[in-house]
């Protein structure tokens, strides 16, 4: 990578470390939800489901805004996470972590829950008569079954966390080495004189990254499909 | 001895039904479609809620809404073995079979050896579900749930998404299950042919309720039972015990009732229980002692009841003894013999048109 400048790998890898962080943090509780809306009828249930698509149809920067006012020092979550955890979100990588994991929560949802639709549940209720308890049958019927989803729902996230803008500029702003991700590194290029060729450089890396991370999911479900026979 | 009593309420249908099974013994639940033989299974499994009732197996309460008890279905141990068979996909049929083993914390009465010995899964271990056959799931699908020890098996239509020939290939095995391990069944189903040949004890459903039960014998004559099975299956079934082979014609001599009946079935041994089908369009009535007949068998009996079938026929029930069966006539013949309850007759049958099973574990019809 000789032709990128130092301060161009570092938000390439920044990029890739929030992605990676919002990724693993989001991935268990979207899959529980997406069980939950999938499976289970309750009072809210339209309502929850309306909650979760939300960032997929608000403006990134109200996103944005809505976490400053939540998670800021002074909101009601932020002070708390940093009086008992000693937590600092706003104005770090875990900030542009979470601001990521919440705009691309509904694409991971998304592809989970197809993808659990998808598997019968009458095979959790053969499950249920062979002797396995609830959690025994998620994690040896239901979870193998949905991998495929949960794959490609992961991939798909951790693409789209390379490139959100908006959520991350207004919650953690445009730090040189903690916040500043790609995207933001292009937008900074752009802003300077002379720094079109690093847009340039930052915009092909990001188109790579984007189609790589296509591929990948795509050969991954194939890969998954084959060895669940179908 | 397996008790069950349950009420469930449904938009437009009441399941209400009462029924006892002494164990070991196959119990089928009988009826038209719709009739909800699948909503029963499913409350014994445990995998329904019922809104009343209570399931006991022996001392064991599973279900009781008196008392509050609701084992939840993974605390049964009751097999089920679904229509559509519900192998799991990412598993190899091995894993599949082990699936409920491993689950299985009560005495084994079962191996993992004797059940692929049992059902013949040998080759078919290391194999993907999916490059199954559908005779090959069900036989699998048998074995997952034997190999979790049940107390009870449950199978709902097993042979039903099969063609004739895939289900001959499965039936020989469940005739093993029922004679060989002796393990209590609820099988449902609505192809009387398959009762005839595995069940011990029938219970009839209409409309979400249980309106006739009992051993296949006394059930075979019910009316109720008739209207369903449709005329052409219509006749009694009669588990008689083998005397020995006719020397001259090679046939089975079988005692049924009082009298005897020849017919042509496998070797079995003396003694032996043998499952003999009497077609009620199969059987001639005679009112005379009959002579010079190609026939082979001949039923000494009384006319108990002369039953209207349709516009032109009757069915006449002759008791043979205390065993009951029954023959279907013209209205014409029935005035011209005068053929009346307490009447002295004989009824005939051709031993090749009679068909007839080995069956253990037989349905004790006392009556």
């Amino acid at each position: 990578m000789m032709w990128l400048s130092p301060s161009e790998i570092e938000a390439l890898h920044l990029s890739l470390s929030v992605a990676a962080r919002s990724v693993v943090f989001s991935l268990p509780l979207a899959i529980a939800l997406a069980w939950v809306l999938t499976r289970r009828r309750f009072v809210g249930h339209t309502l929850l489901d309306a909650f979760v698509h939300l960032p997929l149809v608000l403006p990134p920067v109200v996103i944005g805004y809505l976490l400053l006012v939540l998670f800021g020092t002074r909101g009601p979550i932020g002070s708390w996470l940093q009086r008992t955890a000693g937590i600092e979100l706003i104005f770090t990588r875990n900030g542009a972590a979470l601001a990521t994991a919440v705009m691309s929560f509904p694409l991971m949802v998304r592809a989970m829950r197809i993808s659990l639709e998808h598997v019968d549940a009458g095979l959790e209720e053969a499950a249920r008569t062979l002797g396995a308890g609830a959690i025994d049958r998620f994690a040896t019927i239901t979870l193998p079954l949905m991998l495929p989803g949960v794959l490609a729902g992961a991939i798909t996230a951790f693409s789209a966390s390379l490139g959100e803008f908006g959520a991350v500029i207004t919650f953690v702003s445009n730090i040189p080495g903690e916040t500043r991700t790609l995207p933001l590194a292009l937008y900074s290029a752009l802003q300077s004189p002379g720094g079109d060729a690093a847009a340039a450089r930052l915009a092909g890396i990001s188109v790579v990254l984007g189609f790589s991370g296509l591929l990948l999911s795509e050969w991954f479900a194939r890969r998954v499909r084959r060895m669940l026979g179908r | 001895m397996l008790t069950v009593a349950v009420q469930k309420r449904r938009a437009g249908f009441t399941l209400d039904a009462q029924f006892d099974l002494p164990t070991p013994g196959v119990v089928t639940l009988f009826g038209r479609s719709g009739c909800g033989k699948s909503t029963l299974v499913n409350i014994i499994a445990g995998l329904l809620d019922a809104d009343r009732g209570r399931v006991a197996l022996g001392e064991d309460v599973l279900l009781d809404t008196e008392l509050g008890i609701d084992v939840p279905p993974e605390g049964r141990r009751i097999g089920y073995v679904f229509q559509d068979a519900r192998l799991f996909p990412h598993l190899s049929v091995a894993a599949n079979l082990q699936y409920g083993a491993k689950r299985a914390r009560a005495q084994r009465y079962v191996s993992f050896d004797d059940v692929a010995a049992l059902l013949d899964l040998g080759l078919l271990m290391d194999r993907r579900v999916h490059r199954l056959s559908g005779g090959e799931r069900q036989r699998v699908a048998i074995g997952r749930a034997l190999l979790s020890q049940p107390r009870l098996l449950l199978l709902d239509e097993p042979l039903a998404s099969l063609d004739t020939a895939r289900r001959e290939e499965v039936l020989p095995y469940l005739e093993t299950l029922r004679d060989q391990l002796a393990i209590p069944m609820v099988y449902v189903s609505h192809n009387f042919d398959e009762i005839l040949r595995l069940a011990t004890h029938i219970v009839l459903l209409e409309s979400g309720q249980t309106v006739a039960q009992g051993g296949v014998g006394e059930m075979s004559l019910n009316q109720r039972l008739r209207a369903i099975i449709g005329a052409d299956a219509v006749g009694a079934i009669i588990d008689g015990t083998v005397l020995g082979v006719d020397a001259s014609s090679g046939l089975t001599r079988v005692q049924v009732g009082t009298g005897e009946l020849m017919v042509q079935a496998a070797h079995v041994a003396i003694g032996a229980k043998l499952r003999v089908q009497l077609l009620a369009r199969d059987l001639i009535v005679a009112t005379q002692s009959p002579q010079y007949l190609s026939v082979r068998n001949s039923l000494a009996g009384v006319v108990t009841t002369v039953a209207n079938d349709d516009a032109n026929s009757d069915l006449i029930g002759i008791d043979i003894g205390g065993t009951g069966i029954m023959a279907r006539v013209t209205k014409a013949a029935t005035r011209e013999l005068s053929i009346a309850p307490g009447l002295r007759v004989w009824a005939l049958v051709k031993a090749a048109s009679l068909r007839a099973r080995p069956i253990s574990n037989a349905s004790p019809d006392a009556k």
